[in-house]
């Protein structure tokens, strides 16, 4: 690769830019946490959200250390089927990413990508979380994390993200992650729900959410940040980064729009979680198609995708897997719809991408990203599927049944989330765990 | 003496426990409990999913009060926490063979 100019390749602007957008999806995941931490049942909120917190810790350290360059190498392991190692250890940072060349040559330092693409890595993983939630281990969670990132994220981000990959150089269109996070993230949810089995209780016990407000402060924080990812993913402050920004807030609207009228019609009341549901849906929706669809066209895209999702939350009781807070039904669903959509309401318009179906394009682009996100749902699904196997045989994933009764909060980490100092917030007992105890207060002393 | 217990709706705790000061009573003790009467549960809609919810919050008060009281106070908690609504709970007593004020050590009425 061409060595990276950093005097006249650099762009300060564009680098400031990508450098803020990093910092808002990595934002993105503590909120995922409290997006889903709300809906599950308090014994397991700690649980939860350690699962994202520690995507956080494992993906940023296995990242750096090789899936950066298995996504973002050369064409190297199986011809294309990922990066080769050259940046192993981040090393060549002085050259150009592989496969940015002439119009598509970047602006911005290799190492700057390398953080905005990572904290895409870090929430991808967490986002499966949702479906596995309650009963899954947690050092087989660990194990598979990185496991997973290693051969389902890396190589799907290759394909589609890298211009090395072969996918990208169909001309599919995914602007900041429909297909490579969230239909990826999606379809593997689908196959460690199924791998994991359903929760104990389920469809007969009550799981209502404990906290909604946790969920719509998480969905908060992950609309803010999400226009670092989508308006981030132009790599640079510019008219597309202001298309993908405008995209981004307004089918994230009209997704949320979309879903409580589907609820009010159909249960009677338009709720909160429904809100919070439908603008997630939205951003999901909107993300593959950010930098490629009109305002107006994301206006019909996002109605159309948090109509699709509110819909499709039921498909679990119908087909009998236990998603449990559906990320099937939101970021499947929701990820293959906006790949989808953009085969339709795609635009030249923004500078970049082709004409759709609405646009005079005809169906090549449909075809397109059909054969794109199916490619990449098949593989994630049954690559997936085999590795949570493996694992299963190997150290098994799932709690044992008094584990998941009692709940992961006491079992896992031996804490409790709410203690409101009744007679149940147990006893201090001295001793050599609790070394650090405060000197008495002397007679007469003041605090 | 006569232990008066009664469930009523949570927002009327205020009301009941102003009624009993007027009247005299001098002590209290409240518990959030949950429970169904007539009133039944409702229902919550969760993505679609629907959860009948059984058991609806309720404050429960008691009351330990002397013989000659115990239909007044029965009489101000019923007035003080009526709504007419459905759900707004019971009122029951239940004989008390012994009390002890744990500070001095009285037993009976005296410790009231």
């Amino acid at each position: 690769m061409p060595p990276f100019d950093f005097v006249h390749d650099l762009d300060a602007g564009n680098t400031a830019w990508v450098l803020a957008s990093a910092a808002l999806v990595l934002l993105m995941t503590p909120g995922l946490a409290f997006f889903y931490g709300g809906m599950v049942r308090s014994k397991n909120v700690l649980g939860m959200l350690m699962q994202n917190y520690v995507a956080i810790g494992i993906v940023s350290v296995v990242w750096v250390v090789v899936a950066y360059s298995l996504a973002f190498g050369q064409n190297g392991v199986f011809g294309g089927f990922a990066g080769n190692l050259h940046q192993f250890g981040l090393g060549h940072m002085g050259e150009q990413v592989a496969g940015y060349q002439g119009p598509l040559a970047q602006t911005i330092p290799p190492l700057v990508f390398v953080a905005f693409q990572l904290m895409f890595a870090v929430i991808t993983p967490a986002l499966i979380t949702g479906a596995t939630a309650d009963r899954l281990k947690f050092g087989a969670y660990c194990v598979f994390i990185g496991v997973w990132l290693l051969l389902v994220y890396a190589p799907i981000a290759h394909w589609v993200f890298s211009p090395e990959g072969w996918l990208f150089k169909k001309g599919a269109e995914d602007f900041a992650g429909g297909t490579v996070v969230h239909a990826n993230a999606g379809a593997a949810g689908l196959a460690l729900a199924i791998v994991l089995g359903k929760r104990l209780g389920w469809k007969k016990d009550p799981m209502r959410p404990h906290n909604l407000p946790f969920t719509l402060l998480g969905a908060g924080l992950l609309w803010f940040g999400w226009f670092g990812f989508n308006a981030g993913s132009a790599l640079g402050a510019n008219n597309l980064a202001g298309y993908a920004f405008v995209n981004t807030n307004t089918a994230t609207a009209a997704a949320m729009l979309g879903w409580i009228i589907v609820e009010k019609l159909r249960d009677g009341h338009a709720t909160t979680l429904g809100a919070a549901s439908g603008a997630v849906a939205g951003l999901v929706a909107i993300t593959p198609a950010a930098g490629f669809v009109s305002p107006m066209g994301s206006i019909a895209l996002g109605f159309i995708a948090g109509a699709l999702c509110s819909l499709a939350v039921l498909l679990k009781y119908k087909l009998g897997y236990d998603d449990a807070l559906d990320v099937v039904g939101v970021h499947l669903v929701g990820g293959v719809a906006g790949a989808l959509l953009i085969g339709f309401f795609g635009t030249d318009a923004t500078g970049v991408g082709i004409n759709g179906i609405f646009y005079g394009g005809g169906a090549h682009l449909l075809r397109l990203q059909a054969e794109a996100v199916g490619v990449a749902v098949g593989y994630s699904f049954v690559a997936t599927l085999v590795i949570a196997k493996v694992i299963d045989l190997v150290m098994g994933l799932r709690l044992t049944k008094d584990q998941e009764l009692e709940g992961m909060d006491t079992v896992l980490h031996a804490e409790t989330a709410y203690d409101f100092g009744g007679v149940t917030a147990g006893g201090f007992s001295p001793g050599q765990r609790a070394a650090h105890q405060p000197a008495p207060l002397t007679e007469g002393a003041s605090i | 003496m006569r232990l008066v217990t009664a469930v009523i709706k949570p927002f009327k705790l205020d009301e009941v426990k102003e009624a009993l000061e007027t009247f005299g009573v001098q002590g209290l003790t409240v518990a959030e409990v949950s429970g169904y009467g007539r009133q039944r549960g409702h229902t919550e809609v969760y993505r679609g999913a629907e959860y009948t919810v059984d058991f609806v919050p309720k404050v429960r008060l008691d009351v330990v009060v002397a013989d000659d009281d115990v239909r007044d106070v029965v009489d101000v908690i019923v007035k003080a926490s009526s709504t007419g609504q459905i759900g707004d709970g019971k009122v029951w007593t239940t004989l008390v063979d012994d009390l002890v004020r744990v500070r001095t050590g009285e037993r009976g009425p005296d410790a009231l």
